[in-house]
C-alpha cells in the first residue's frame, strides 16, 4: 500500500526538523567554547579544526573576571520555582478536588465557571499586571525580595495546576472515595489518604508543568526584583544588553536550560507511558 | 448537610481566595489609574475622565501593534499546529528511534524563552550569525534580519515556532497515544489508504485535543513580549511591538501609568472577546470536520 519512497521521505522529514531543534543549542554549546578572535572570525563549528577552544566562556560565569556568578541567581530561581510550584500544587489539588467531587451553586455560578475562572487567570498578560503588583508588594515590603516574587508566580502557576488536577481528579473513580467514607475516614482524610497516593501521575504532570513556567518567568522578577535578588533569566539577559560577549552568554544559557532539558527526557517517559494522556481530555 | 457544606469550602476556597486576592487587586488598580493623568511628572491618582481612552484612540503605533500581534500569533500558532501534529504523527508508533525523536522535540518548550532569544539573536546576526551563513552555503544573499522590518518579523516567527511547537506536538501526541485502537481496525479491514483514514478516522478524533492546544497556544501567544524585547526590542523602529512591548514601554520605561492602564484594559478586553470568538469559531469547524 505504502510507496517505498515512504520511509526515506519520512526520516528526512524527521532529520530536518531534529537539525532545527537542535541547532540553538549546538551553536550555543561551540560558541561556549570561544573567545573574542574566534567570534569576531565569523561562524565556525568545529572546535579545534575551525578554531581554539577556550574555557573562557565557562570561567566567567563562575565568578571569573568580566564575568558574572551564576550560582546565586541559579539558587534564587530554584527556591522561588520550587515554593511557588508547591503552593500552587497544594492549594490547586486541594480546589481541584473540591471542582471534581462537590457541587457547587452561587446564583449562576456553577463549578464549570469556577474552573473557568481559574483557567482564565492564563490570559492576564504579565504586563498588565505587573504595575500594580510593584505598588502592591512596596506597600508590603516585598520589594526585590524572594517571598515577593514566589506571591505573584503562585497567580502564573496556580491556574495551570488546576487545569491538570481537575480533569485528573475526574479520572479517578468515586467508588474510592465513597470506600474510604465507609471506613470513616473524614473528608480530608480522605482526599490525603485515598485520593492523594492514587493521583502520583497527575501531580507529577502538575509539577511538571509549573516548573517549566516558574522557572521560564523573566518578566515579573525583570520588574520586581532588582539587587537583592535575581533569577537566572535575568542574570542571562542582563549578559545581552551590554555589547554581548557571546561565549560567556552561550555558557550562561546552557548552563540556565540544563535543568530543564533533563526535564524533557522524564516528560518522554510520562508520555510513552500514558500518563500524559489524562492532562489533555 | 452543614459539615458537608464547610468541607466543600475548606478544599476549594483556599485557592481561589489566594487567586482572587493576587489578580483583583491589580484589576481594580489598572481600571482606576487608567482614569488618572498618573505619569512621570505627576505621579499622583488624581481624575481625568476617559482623556486617556481618547488618546488611545489616536494612538497609530497601538493599533499596528495589536493588528500586528493577531498576524503574528494566528500565523504561527497555525504553523505550529501543522509542524506539530506532523511530527506527532510522525513518532507515533513505527519509527526508529521514537523516543530519542520524542525527547529531542520536546526540549525547546522547556527551556527559558527570553535565554534563547538572546542566543537566536547571536544565530541572526548579520555577519557574525550561522544564519547567514547557512544561507550563504546554499548559494543565497545575505539577508539584515534583524535590521530590516520584513526579515525581523520573519525572525521572530523562526523563534515562537522553534519554541513553542514541541507545546503543540506534546498535546498532540498524547492525544494520539490515547486514542481508542478499534476505529484504526476497522478502517484496516475496509482497506482505507492512510491518507483516508487519516482525514476520516485520526483527525476527528482528534478535534477536541486540537480545539484544546490551538486555544491554550493563542492565549499564551496573545501575551507575546519577552522574546521581542530580548530579540529586537521592537525595532528596527517599532516594527515588531506587539501590544504587550510597546505597553512595557509607555507604561514601565516611560512610566506613562495612566496611559498604560487604558491601554493595558483595552488590550485585556479586545484578547478576551477576541479569544472567546476564536474559541466558539474553532470548536464548531472541527465538530463539523468530525461530523461528515
Amino acid at each position: 500500500m505504502r510507496s517505498r519512497l515512504y520511509p526515506v521521505f519520512k526520516y528526512t522529514v524527521i532529520a530536518l526538523w531534529a537539525c532545527f531543534v537542535a541547532g540553538p543549542f549546538f551553536w550555543a554549546m561551540t560558541t561556549s567554547f570561544k573567545n573574542a578572535n574566534a567570534v569576531q572570525g565569523g561562524p565556525t563549528y568545529i572546535p579545534w579544526v575551525q578554531y581554539k577552544p577556550t574555557l573562557t566562556g565557562w570561567r566567567n560565569i563562575f565568578g571569573g573576571a568580566g564575568g558574572i556568578d551564576v550560582i546565586d541567581p541559579f539558587i534564587n530561581s530554584a527556591i522561588v520555582t520550587i515554593a511557588a510550584s508547591a503552593i500552587s500544587l497544594a492549594l490547586g489539588s486541594l480546589a481541584a478536588y473540591a471542582l471534581s467531587r462537590y457541587r457547587f451553586k452561587l446564583g449562576f455560578i456553577k463549578n464549570s465557571d469556577i474552573v473557568f475562572f481559574f483557567v482564565s487567570q492564563r490570559i492576564m498578560p504579565p504586563v498588565v499586571l505587573v504595575i500594580p503588583f510593584f505598588y502592591l508588594l512596596q506597600w508590603g515590603g516585598l520589594l526585590d525580595s524572594i517571598p515577593g516574587l514566589v506571591i505573584v508566580t503562585v497567580a502564573l502557576l496556580l491556574p495551570i495546576a488546576v487545569w491538570v488536577m481537575v480533569d485528573f481528579f475526574n479520572g479517578i473513580p468515586r467508588e474510592i472515595d465513597e470506600m474510604a467514607m465507609l471506613d470513616g475516614c473524614p473528608p480530608f482524610q480522605t482526599f490525603v489518604r485515598a485520593i492523594l497516593p492514587n493521583s502520583l501521575p497527575g501531580l507529577t504532570v502538575a509539577a511538571m508543568f509549573c516548573a517549566v513556567f516558574g522557572w521560564n518567568d523573566f518578566f515579573f522578577a525583570f520588574r520586581l526584583t532588582f539587587t537583592e535578588v535575581q533569577t537566572l533569566p535575568q542574570a542571562v539577559v542582563a549578559l545581552n544588553s551590554s555589547i554581548p560577549p557571546w561565549w560567556t552568554l552561550s555558557a550562561a544559557a546552557l548552563f540556565g536550560v540544563a535543568p530543564l532539558i533533563l526535564l524533557a527526557l522524564w516528560v518522554e517517559r510520562l508520555l510513552s507511558k500514558g500518563n500524559l494522556s489524562g492532562a489533555v481530555r | 448537610m452543614d459539615g458537608l457544606r464547610r468541607h466543600k469550602s475548606m478544599f476549594l476556597l483556599p485557592g481561589l481566595l489566594t487567586l482572587f486576592l493576587i489578580i483583583i487587586f491589580p484589576l481594580l488598580f489598572t481600571i482606576r489609574v487608567s482614569l488618572s493623568g498618573w505619569n512621570v511628572s505627576n505621579p499622583r491618582m488624581d481624575f481625568i475622565g476617559g482623556a486617556n481612552y481618547a488618546a488611545m484612540l489616536h494612538d497609530s503605533r497601538f493599533w499596528a501593534s495589536i493588528t500586528r500581534l493577531i498576524l503574528l500569533a494566528g500565523g504561527t500558532v497555525l504553523i505550529q499546529y501543522v509542524i506539530g501534529f506532523g511530527m506527532a504523527l510522525l513518532v507515533w508508533r513505527e519509527a526508529r528511534g521514537r523516543r530519542f525523536w520524542r525527547v529531542l522535540f520536546l526540549v525547546p518548550m522547556m527551556t527559558t524563552p527570553v535565554v534563547m532569544a538572546a542566543i537566536w539573536q547571536t544565530i541572526f546576526h548579520e555577519s557574525l550569525g550561522p544564519a547567514n551563513d547557512l544561507l550563504g552555503m546554499l548559494g543565497l544573499t545575505k539577508i539584515p534580519w534583524l535590521t530590516e522590518s520584513g526579515p525581523a518579523l520573519v525572525a521572530l516567527m523562526t523563534v515562537e515556532v522553534w519554541q513553542w511547537t514541541p507545546f503543540m506536538f506534546l498535546l498532540l501526541l498524547a492525544g494520539l497515544l490515547s486514542l481508542p485502537k478499534e476505529p484504526f481496525m476497522a478502517a484496516a479491514i475496509d482497506g482505507a489508504s492512510t491518507w483516508r483514514t487519516f482525514w476520516k478516522v485520526t483527525f476527528p478524533l482528534m478535534a477536541p485535543v486540537s480545539v484544546a492546544a490551538i486555544i491554550i497556544r493563542l492565549i499564551e501567544a496573545s501575551k507575546l513580549s519577552d522574546s521581542v524585547y530580548v530579540l529586537t526590542s521592537g525595532g528596527p523602529g517599532s516594527s515588531t511591538e506587539t501590544p504587550g512591548y510597546y505597553l512595557y514601554i509607555q507604561g514601565l520605561r516611560d512610566q506613562q501609568t495612566g496611559y498604560g492602564g487604558a491601554m493595558s484594559l483595552t488590550y485585556l478586553v479586545l484578547m478576551i472577546v477576541t479569544l472567546t470568538v476564536v474559541a466558539a469559531l474553532l470548536t464548531r469547524a472541527f465538530k463539523l470536520k468530525g461530523d461528515s
